[in-house]
């Protein structure tokens, strides 16, 4: 990825913070659209992290709303359980994304030990199971706290958490986390877009980055040359799962009320839509296609009954458009006609490492 | 064809069967295989392979299609593990190692068919192969820390003139699979050299190349050889070029060595003629 490519990201996602900024400001943002920024910058690092397992690793991982549920669940527990400990909402906020970012992490570290030493398709097959295992054991879970601290009950209800008179109980089993307060501001989800975009740019530009991207275009090769494939494919893939626990916390501090059963796999094959449709291993694609995207079902309410359907038919024409030949040159050409050739040209002769 | 002058070596007997080039005689080889061998189920792939490479020999390994050459190969490299027999690197045995710590120990391959990292820079396949000479952990690449900016200058001067063996430079930028095959074949042997080996095997480097790519390339072997003081133990199916530079040559054939000598030796043994020729009709 070349150099003003990188600022090209860094720029747009910057202006974009603030020109929306000041649209708020003037009251121009509709406030369906408002309700709509955080989650879209909870999606974007979801986006973001996938890529780096699926673009740039190169391993498929069906289950990346699993390690988003982690980190909601334990972020927001982090979050209330610090709420009369740490009233300052900032810090409480960092701590609770760096406890939800860490619990996804170890979580992507204990699924990655076993399924990234072996070859071949397993690890999507096990995030798929993984992403199912979560969701139904966040069902049966109990958490309270009370002046002695957290309880935790499995399998049982909530009485069983034996809490002290004026305890609260944080997660209800199925019912999830109710009450909660939202913490997660605009300003909020764009700081943690640069962090991610921050960390995985920098990552893939890196000594560590180049192996993972060597894995992922000839592990042979790779091993051949002394790289150790467990261990870029194990940093890879952690680093993608603790990214994701940091989205989910973020996403879970912008509503009142969280279930495990809003991070599904239908959320999981949501951001690999994401991901795929901006391209495989394109940072830049995984923003654009998460806006457009995230925000489309909402532009397509007037279509009600058909909205869903308006949604597939949209995703498939710019599934064909992006991988037509012909549309991409008839558009060349127009942008051509726009843009004299020879500041196209310069383009040409360079080469990105990464997409 | 210009060829380079073919050194008058002579080859002596080492403790064992083999024998390395007079010049290297006192120090031990850098590998030496003992009656290795290697069965796919009840196929008997190689057998009884014994060989050494002294320290800075260029050794060939012949035979004809599907006598096992890559296999030995890939036993040297432990992609395969062998059923029988020993290899000895450098005096060490390799029997519990990984193809990663053997690259380490000191033995960098190229492929058959090639495998380059195709979507990357060539200057990126060649830092790749400097990935265990210069080091940084990962969070000191994604904080740009002084450490990686140091490191990384250095790959880069490292990488650019090992580029230069080659005359590649002007190819840095480029992507890896978008080269012309000859240019493939040369940045695979640069990213092999750049793992800073003491043994390199190279797997029919000449293949696909024309007479006078391969003139070219018989020429930056040597050059390599002489350059950075390492062996070198190659497959090849061109004559000319296995010929022209080999100074011990082993030829395989139905997985056992049927032969093993100087070139001019080779040339004249009349089991390597029958192998590849077949055997005179009688009457």
């Amino acid at each position: 990825m070349k150099k003003n490519n990188i600022f090209l990201i860094y720029g747009t996602v910057i202006a974009a913070y603030i020109i929306i900024q000041l649209l708020m400001s003037a009251g121009a943002v509709t406030s369906s659209l408002r309700g709509q920024l955080v989650p879209i910058c909870a999606y974007i690092v979801m986006a973001v992290s996938l890529n780096l397992t699926v673009g740039v690793l190169g391993e498929l991982s069906l289950g990346h709303a699993g390690f988003m549920s982690i980190g909601a669940f334990t972020g927001v527990v982090a979050c209330m359980s610090l709420e009369s400990a740490l009233p300052p909402t900032l810090p409480r906020f960092v701590i609770s994304l760096l406890v939800g970012a860490a619990f996804a992490g170890v979580a992507g570290f204990l699924i990655g030990i076993p399924v990234l030493r072996l070859n071949g398709d397993y690890l999507a097959i096990v995030t798929l199971a993984f992403g199912e295992i979560i969701k139904n054991i966040i069902n049966c879970l109990y958490v309270g706290i009370d002046s002695r601290g957290l309880h935790l009950s499995f399998l049982t209800n909530s009485d069983a958490l034996n809490l002290e008179e004026g305890g609260t109980v944080i997660i209800n089993g199925p019912m999830g986390i109710a009450g909660i307060t939202k913490l997660s501001t605009f300003t909020f989800g764009f700081a943690l877009v640069l962090v991610a975009l921050f960390i995985v740019l920098n990552l893939i530009r890196s000594r560590a980055g180049r192996a993972i991207m060597a894995l992922r275009d000839n592990r042979i090769a790779a091993e051949s040359i002394g790289i150790n494939v467990t261990k870029y494919k194990l940093m890879a893939f952690v680093t993608s799962s603790a990214l994701a626990g940091a989205a989910g916390t973020l996403f879970a501090l912008n509503y009142s009320t969280i279930t495990a059963a809003k991070f599904n796999f239908n959320t999981s094959i949501l951001v690999l839509v994401f991901v795929v449709l901006g391209g495989l291993g394109n940072i830049w694609g995984s923003i654009i296609a998460t806006t457009v995207l995230v925000i489309l079902p909402e532009l397509l309410r007037e279509f009600n009954d058909y909205r869903m359907l308006v949604y597939a038919i949209v995703l498939i024409l710019v599934m064909l458009a992006t991988n037509n030949a012909t549309f991409k040159n008839t558009l060349r050409e127009l942008v051509n006609k726009i843009i004299p050739e020879k500041l196209i040209k310069r383009k040409e002769g360079t080469t990105d490492g990464n997409s | 064809m210009a060829t380079p002058e073919r050194p008058d070596v002579k080859l002596v007997p080492v403790p064992s069967t083999n024998i390395i080039p007079e010049r290297d005689v006192d120090k031990e080889p850098i590998l030496e295989a003992r009656n290795l061998g290697i069965d796919f189920g009840g196929l008997v792939a190689v057998d009884k392979f014994d060989m050494a490479i002294g320290r800075t020999e260029i050794a060939g390994l012949i035979g004809p299609n599907g006598a096992g050459k890559t296999t030995v190969f890939n036993l040297f490299t432990k992609v395969y593990q062998p059923t029988r027999g020993s290899i000895l690197l450098d005096g060490r045995d390799i029997q519990n190692m990984t193809t990663v710590q053997v690259n380490r120990a000191g033995i960098a391959r190229t492929f058959q068919n090639i495998r380059l990292f195709g979507n990357l820079s060539v200057e990126d396949n060649v830092k790749l192969g400097l990935h265990n000479q210069i080091n940084y952990g990962m969070w000191t690449g994604i904080l740009r820390l002084p450490g990686y900016w140091k490191s990384e200058k250095l790959m880069h001067e490292r990488a650019m003139e090992l580029l230069s063996i080659f005359d590649m430079q002007r190819y840095a930028s480029h992507r890896a699979g978008s080269l012309p095959y000859g240019a493939q074949r040369r940045l695979e042997i640069v990213r092999a050299l750049a793992t800073n080996p003491s043994l390199l095997l190279l797997d029919e480097p000449a293949a696909g190349m024309n007479p006078s790519e391969t003139a070219e390339l018989m020429k930056n072997i040597v050059k390599v050889r002489d350059t950075f003081k390492i062996a070198i133990l190659l497959i090849e199916h061109d004559m000319n070029l296995v010929m022209g530079i080999c100074e011990g040559i082993c030829v395989l054939n139905f997985g056992k060595i049927i032969a093993k000598g100087t070139p001019s030796q080779i040339q004249n043994n009349p089991e390597v003629i029958e192998a590849y020729l077949g055997k005179k009709k009688e009457g």
